[in-house]
Parts: C-alpha cells; structure tokens; sequence
C-alpha cells in the first residue's frame, strides 16, 4: 500500500483533488466576505481546476527541483532510476525515454477513450431518430470525441518526438530534462480537467467552441477551455525543448541536411507548436473571460465581434493540422527507405518540402471560413495559398514513390501501416483541393465530406504512420517484437473498413449530410450508408483492440528482439535493445549519409571508440 | 522503358476506369439554382483530376510492390538511387502550374455565381435558436417558410438573433453564415420549381439537427398569387397577429402560454400584475413595460431569470408588431 502510495501518478492525482477542493473553497469564502451570494458554481470550479492543477504538479514532485532550486539548495545533475523498474513510468522521470513512453501511453489511453465516444456516438447514427442519447449527450460526445483525439495526437506526437530525437542525434537527453517532466505532467491535469466536462454538464459547440453559442453553453465549457488552454501550454514547453534539443545537442557531423528526416519534420512541427498555440489558448481563454467577467470580445451587443473569435481559433488550429501530419509523415519518410532497402529518393527536397508546409500553413487559415461572413474579398488570397500547399505535399508523395522504385520490398507490419498511411493520406489529400476552390466549398464545408476528408488526413497523416512506428520501435523500448499475425490482423481489420468509412462520409456529405447532427432527416435516404459506416467503425475498433491485446501478450512474451531487426543504419538500432539509461554508452560521429541503403561498405554513423 | 510504357497504359484505363465509376453513382443533389450549374462544373472538372492523380500515384505504388518486391532467396539492396533532380524540379513545376490553373478557374467561378443583378427581390432572413423567419420588405409579408419565384435572382440578406446559424439548401449548393450584430448576404437564383429543405450548417446548439425550413421554388404566377394571399390572409385583430407572431418568432419557445415554467417568465396573467425585478424594485406590467421588455430585453430583468438570455429583437420587430404581441399578451388572462 505504501508502494501504491509512493508512485508520483497516485500523490498527484490526491493532491489534485486536495487542490481544486481548495481553490472552490477560497473562491467562495471570498464571494461570503464580499457579502454576495456564496455559492456561484462557474467561478468556483473553474478557480478549483485551475489550482487542481498545479497542485497535482506538485504532488507528482516535477517541482521539486526547481524548488530546491529556488531555495539554494543543491540538486543531482544525474539521477540513476534503474532500481524504480516498471515505476519509472508512474512518476517524475527525467529519461526522455521514460518520458517518452509516458506520452504514448497517455496518448493510447485519450485516443482509446476518444474512439469510445466515437462509437457510441456513431451507433446513435446508425437510423433516423434519436435512440439512446439525448440530443446534448450527442453534442458532448461528438464534441469531446473531436477534442480528446487532437489532444490524444499531440500526446502521440511528444511521444515520438520525445523518445526519438535525442536518441537519432546522439544526444544524452533532452536540453531541459526537467521542462520535460514538467510538460508531461501538465497534460495529465489538464486532460482530466478536459475529461470532467463530461460531468459538469457537458457542453454543445464542438471542438470549435464558437462564440456566441459557447458563451450560453454549461459549465462544461469552462473545463473544455481551461483542458485546452493547460494542454496548449504543455504543448509549447514541449515544442521548445525539441527545437533546442535539435539545434544545440546533434552528435559531431550532423550537419542539418544528414539529419534523420523525422528530426526535420520534428523542428518543423515544433516551429508551429511554439508559435502557434499561444492563439488557440488566448481565443478559449477570452471567451473564458467573457463567460467569467462580462468581457464582450465576441458579443455584438457590446461591440465584440463574433467572427474574430474564427480568425483566432483558425490561426492556430489549420496550422496544427499540419502539426498533427508532419511527423506522421516523416515516419513515414523515415521507414519507408528501411523496408524497401533503397536510400530515401531526393532527401533535401523533402526535408525542406516539410519546412515549406508548415510555412504555407500559417497563411490559409482563412479558408476554414469561407461561408463565415468575413469579408468577402479576403477569400480569394485564403484560396490561392491553400491551393499551394498542394504542391509540397505532392513533392512527398512523388519522392516516396522514387524510393519504392526498383527496391527490394519486403512487407512486415510497420511496412504495411506505411503503405496504408500513403494511400489514405492519398485520399485525404485529394479531397483537398475541392475545399480550397471558395465556389466548391460553399457545398462542402460544414457537412460529411469534410469530415471524411480530415479523417483521411488525420489516419493517413497520423494514426497509421503512428501505428507503424510502434510496431518498429517496439523492440527497442522493450527488448520483444510484437507478434507479426496478430499485427497483420490489426492491419486488415482497420485498413479496408477506414476507407470505406471515409468515403461513406464523404459521399452522404456531398448528397445534404450536414455535420454535428445526432439526427437526420428520413427523406435523404442516408440509413444504409450510416449503417454500413457504423459497422465500419466497429471493425476498425476490433483491430484497435488486437493491437492492444498484442501489446500486453508481446511486452512479457513477445519474440526477444534485441539487435538490428529491421536492418537499419540509424544509430539506435546499432546498441542492443531496450536502449540503456543514458542512451549512447560511446559517442558517436556521423561519416555517411541517413538513407544510403544500397551503397556497398557504407555506414551513416561510427562510434567513437574511445574518449 | 517497358516499365513506363506498361504504366501509362494503367494509369490511363485506371483514370477512365475511376471517372466513370465516380460519375455513374449520385453524388450531388438535384441542380435547382443557377449557381449549382456553374458550381457543378467544377465538381465535374475535379471529377476528372481526382480520378487521373489517384490513379497516377497509385498505379506507380502497386506497380512497385509487385514487381520490386523482394522475391524469395533474395539478399542485398535496391538499387542505389538518391534522387534525380530533373524529376524533383518537374513534379514541384507541373503541379504548381496547375495550382495557378486551378486557383484562376477557382476565383472566375467566385465570380459567375456571386454575380449581382441589380433587379433582385430583397428578402430578410432571420435565425433564431432555432426557427427561420423570412420578410419579403418589397411586399411587406413575412414567412416561417420560404417562398421563392423561379428564375429570379433572390438577394438574402441575413442575420442572426442569438448564435451562427448558417443558411445552406443543398439543391441551390452556396451557403452563408448567419451572425449576430450584422448582415451577410447570399445570392441565389432558383432554377428549378419544387420543394426544398433549408438546413442550418452551423452548429447551434442542441436542436441543431432539426433546424430544417421548408423551401418552395414556385412560378412566377403562383409566387405572385402567395404574396397577395399572404397580404390579405392577415388577420385584422392585432390579438391574433400577435398568436402569430409569437410563434413564427420563436417566443413561446421560453415564454409559456399556460403558466408553466419554461426559460423565460410565462405570460399568464402578466398583465397589469405585480413583476419583481432583479434589483429589488417592483413595478405593475402594464403596456410600456410589455413594450420595453421586448425591445430593451435587458433593462428590466425579472426576479429569479438570468439576464443575456433573451436575444435582441429591436431590429427584427416594428412598432406595429410589438403592438400586437402585447394585444396578444393582454388577452392571456
């Protein structure tokens, strides 16, 4: 019991009930000494899972050094947690592995509950009528099935980013070990304060939360916001310890154009996080503000302006699409030369085409509103630098198609979440350029197509790539493969049934199928296709739940994997698996270049042999 | 060469193999405005883009997992080809010259179907959690459902009462926010007579899905016969128009007629009685206050109702209609 009670999860999660008791209980004895009413129930929880929050970062003791700090005491440079086992993972750790893991496990937990909404939600849909759920259950639902899976990505992203990027260039750790910890650790609040909307009364905006409907929502917005807000911030932290780590502590020789790719897509990705996030925090938290203190930013009536509200939110959240899909595909950029023994086809036009997406992606955020009522003339340069964006993307697509080109192909499961990946993100990104066209997207935007057509990004960009890297870097976070069959079950359950999702979507869509509706109308003749579409969701789940049956059979009696399984030259594969505490027991150096698979007697790395 | 001459074939039977797949099964509505014409063609050109890229990248991909596939007993490596710069600046060039195509057909097309004909009939839309309600200013008639004569260019000009909805019929294909505090506009030209639904695109709250109005493309004549029907067809007795009212506006969705609690204070027996307001004072609902209630919905709140519930209907009701919603209140006795 007392072992139960030391485990950092445990203590935080006390401390944050202790906390948010607290924070409700100042709030309203300040509301009894000012003489109001004391019980206001907004105010007050809002202020409780604010300071819910920090307290649970404290209980789990990512403060404690920098609270030593600050009282000038000494702190441990290195702290050796080998003798913690399997506990590591339950508290503050400094690894960036362990930290690592963490995050693919939080991520694993938000995208299961995510995708448990989803087919709840989806099984409402199933006829006309509404059958089990009321309408504002359907709203929450839908709404917290949108938000928990961008935050159930943006955990799944750190996760890769953060246990792979230290190790690719050779560093020891992350830059800042302990922002690290404390980055992590703000997700976890923050998606139980996001999670407890559930709760308290839910909330019906979608993940948008348009003002002035999110303003008239219950209480649930508040904690919908506040989840975001932490979230967007743990984010930020995240994204500038990346792009240090990358800059300051790459291995000698690693000049920036022998990077890994996926360390190119990593500082692409981190450039939108960091600069980004700040407007999707500050859009949630005015109208927090508005709800809170009568501050009119979005309503009309005080001279606020509903429409603003749009050009926030957007600024960020089109560009964290690409947040979401640049990783994704430098998996996949990353992999693919690995399985088709071939170097990765024009290696700089594809890093820089990952530099240029996200650059382009900061200028379209206009062409999520097309029909918004901003002014009119606007649309037209939204539409030019959206149809651009067209052009990297197919630089990619061409350059994995040269890399597969006269290879010698073998298909293990990582290789055919790949080719998934490439195919789905395919349709995902052909379905784009109707969006862009203002006249084409008057029909479209706002109904099924659109939401058929960012699941096809979503799955192509992230969800298979990201399945694919665990199933390749399994054996080295654990020393066990994962079992080959049941992997290739995983892939034929999920691959066919998702693309006969989304193009179910997209067809009811172009037909009258609006978005956000838990019911329809009888007359659009829609029933069979949301049958097959609700079917379709629960094969991809049956997969989802292979994968993860997978995962606890292959981590105590999976095949022992401990050298270069896949035959790859980058550097984590050339040490024995699981990779020890400080990664790299010698330094290396980079002699070759990443991808010059094929080139007789050539390596990308050597290790130094000694110091 | 034998590689390439293989696939262009399957690329080119693949592309026409997709393209009729695609235009043999329904995908878009009814075409029942000018603009769907118009915003159809394009469709139809993207049709034909989506069915050759797909194909392109796709054919090139099984192509090479079939037959660069690793055969068994083999060893070593593909072969050893970093990149070709011919190709990368062709495949960046190629499609950013069809991006320009595409963004010049993309705005010409903005174009055709915002065009203005300066002899369109005005129509007012307003919205509300969660009602449509049209006025024709030309004819002074107004309308939960729309009546819309063929052939016309109709200007809608919208707005909201409490949050975005968003004006979409899918057989006309545009649509356009509505928002609080100002006007958007539409343009549609009806083509076709018939029977349509208008659909709220923007998500409104929980009613959101069943936010649908009926729409009615008539001809000319029958358009022309439902004007003078409508204009007659009001009832003299403001008590009555104001029943109207109350329901085509969306009132007695909070405000009960019966005494029961609904959001906002029922209207039995408001009249002439005793209103506790929020700040403490009392005041006798008589007819200025009704007034005021409904136009400043604010200034007086009722005790035990929140204020910034009630959505501002200064702009949407006249002097004559506030008059006959408080002849209407007055008879609920």
């Amino acid at each position: 019991m007392r072992k139960f009670f030391s485990l950092g999860l445990v203590r935080g999660l006390l401390w944050q009930i202790l906390g948010t008791a607290i924070g409700i209980g100042i709030l309203t004895g300040i509301r009894q000494l000012l003489g109001l009413a004391p019980w206001k129930p907004e105010p007050a929880m809002v202020f409780g899972a604010l300071l819910g929050a920090m307290f649970f970062l404290y209980g789990v003791g990512v403060l404690n050094d920098w609270i030593r700090v600050a009282a000038g005491k000494e702190i441990q440079e290195h702290i050796d947690e080998t003798g913690l086992g399997w506990r590591r993972y339950f508290g503050a750790s400094l690894d960036h592995k362990v930290i690592g893991i963490q995050y693919l496990t939080l991520s694993l937990v938000l995208m299961v509950v995510g995708g448990t909404f989803a087919l709840i939600f989806r099984s409402e849909l199933a006829t006309t009528g509404m059958q089990f759920l009321t309408l504002m259950e359907y709203n929450t639902l839908m709404s917290l099935h949108g938000i928990v899976m961008i935050v159930g990505i943006l955990v799944g992203i750190a996760a890769f980013m953060n246990y792979l990027v230290p190790m690719l260039i050779g560093a020891r750790d992350m830059s800042f070990p302990r922002l690290n910890a404390f980055a992590f650790w703000l997700a976890v609040p923050a998606g139980i304060i996001l999670l407890s909307s559930l709760v308290l009364g839910g909330f019906d905006t979608g993940w948008t939360g348009y003002p002035p409907l999110s303003v008239r929502a219950p209480i649930g917005m508040q904690m919908f916001f506040l989840g975001i807000s932490l979230a967007g911030f743990s984010t930020i932290l995240g994204s500038l310890n990346i792009i240090v780590t990358i800059i300051r502590q790459r291995a000698p020789g690693m000049i920036p154009f022998r990077m890994p790719i996926f360390v190119w897509a990593s500082i692409a990705t981190s450039i939108i996080s960091l600069t980004a996030t700040q407007l999707i925090g500050l859009s949630f938290q005015m109208v927090m503000f508005e709800r809170l203190f009568g501050m009119g930013f979005f309503d009309p009536g005080k001279g606020g302006n509903p429409i603003l509200f749009q050009h926030l939110f957007w600024f960020y959240s089109h560009p964290a699409v690409y947040v979401f899909v640049l990783p994704g595909l430098g998996l996949i950029s990353e992999m693919l030369p690995v399985f088709a023994r071939k170097p990765l086809f024009g290696y700089k036009w594809v890093a820089i085409s990952s530099i240029a997406i996200a650059l382009i992606g900061f200028l379209v955020w206009g062409h999520h509103m097309f029909a918004s009522g901003m002014a009119e003339y606007l649309r037209v340069p939204f539409m030019y630098s959206t149809l651009l964006v067209a052009v990297p993307t197919g630089v990619k697509f061409f350059s994995w198609l040269g890399t597969l080109w006269r290879g010698k192909i073998t298909y293990e499961t990582p290789m055919l979440f790949l080719l998934a990946g490439i195919v789905v993100f395919l349709l995902g990104g052909l379905t784009g350029p109707p969006n862009a066209t203002i006249s084409t997207d008057l029909h479209l935007t706002d109904t099924y197509f659109i939401v058929g057509h960012f699941h096809d990004t979503m799955f192509g960009g992230y969800v298979f790539p990201f399945f694919a890297a665990i199933y390749y870097w399994f054996p080295k976070m654990t020393g066990r493969r994962l079992n080959e069959k049941l992997g290739k079950l995983h892939f034929w359950l999920m691959t066919p049934a998702f693309i006969v999702l989304s193009l179910a979507m997209m067809r009811v869509g172009m037909l009258g199928m609006r978005r956000r509706i838990g019911d329809y109308d009888p007359e659009l003749n829609f029933v069979i296709d949301h049958k097959i579409m609700t079917v379709a969701a629960f094969i991809i789940a049956l997969g989802v739940l292979v994968f993860l049956i997978n995962v606890f059979w292959s981590i105590r009696k999976g095949e022992v994997a401990t050298g270069n399984l896949w035959n790859s030259r980058s550097p984590e594969w050339q040490v024995p698996s699981p990779m020890p505490m400080h990664n790299y027991e010698k330094p290396f150096e980079v002699v070759g270049e990443p991808y010059d698979y094929g080139l007789p007697g050539s390596v990308y790395v050597k290790f130094k042999e000694s110091e | 060469m034998k590689h390439v001459v293989i696939i262009t074939i399957l690329v080119i039977a693949s592309t026409l193999l997709i393209h009729t797949g695609l235009t043999s099964i329904d995908l878009l509505p009814v075409e029942a405005s000018a603009q769907s014409v118009e915003i159809d063609q394009l469709f139809g050109m993207y049709t034909w883009m989506i069915s050759a890229l797909f194909s392109l990248i796709m054919v090139v991909l099984v192509y090479c997992l079939i037959v660069f596939r690793r055969r068994k007993g083999e060893t070593g490596d593909g072969a050893y080809i970093t990149g070709n710069t011919a190709l990368e600046v062709a495949w960046t060039a190629i499609p950013l010259i069809l991006v320009v195509i595409l963004a010049y057909i993309g705005g010409k097309s903005l174009g055709i179907i915002r065009r203005v004909d300066p002899s369109a009939m005005k129509v007012k839309v307003i919205a509300g959690q969660w009602y449509w309600q049209y006025q024709y200013p030309e004819y002074g008639v107004t309308s939960t459902d729309l009546y819309l004569p063929v052939g016309q260019q109709i200007d809608l000009l919208m707005t909201s009462n409490d949050v975005i909805h968003s004006f979409w019929v899918p057989e006309f294909r545009v649509k356009q926010d509505l928002v609080p505090g100002r006007t958007t506009e539409l343009r549609i030209t009806p083509t076709l007579i018939g029977e349509y639904k208008v659909r709220c695109a923007e998500l409104c709250g929980t009613r959101h899905a069943y936010m649908e109005g009926l729409v009615n493309v008539l001809s000319q004549a029958d358009f022309d016969k439902w004007i003078s029907q409508q204009q007659s067809a009001a009832p003299a007795d403001p008590a009555l128009r104001g029943q109207q009212l109350a329901q085509d506006y969306g009132c007695t969705n909070c405000h009960s007629t019966d005494g029961s609690q609904k959001i906002g204070p029922t209207w039995l027996h408001l009249y002439q009685s005793d209103v506790e307001l929020s700040d403490g004072t009392s005041v006798v609902a008589d007819n200025d206050y009704l007034k005021t209630a409904i136009v400043d919905v604010n200034l007086q709140i009722v005790k035990g109702f929140p204020a910034n519930v009630m959505p501002d209907f200064s702009n949407t009701l006249d002097q004559t209609m506030v008059e006959s919603l408080v002849a209407y209140i007055k008879t609920l006795k």
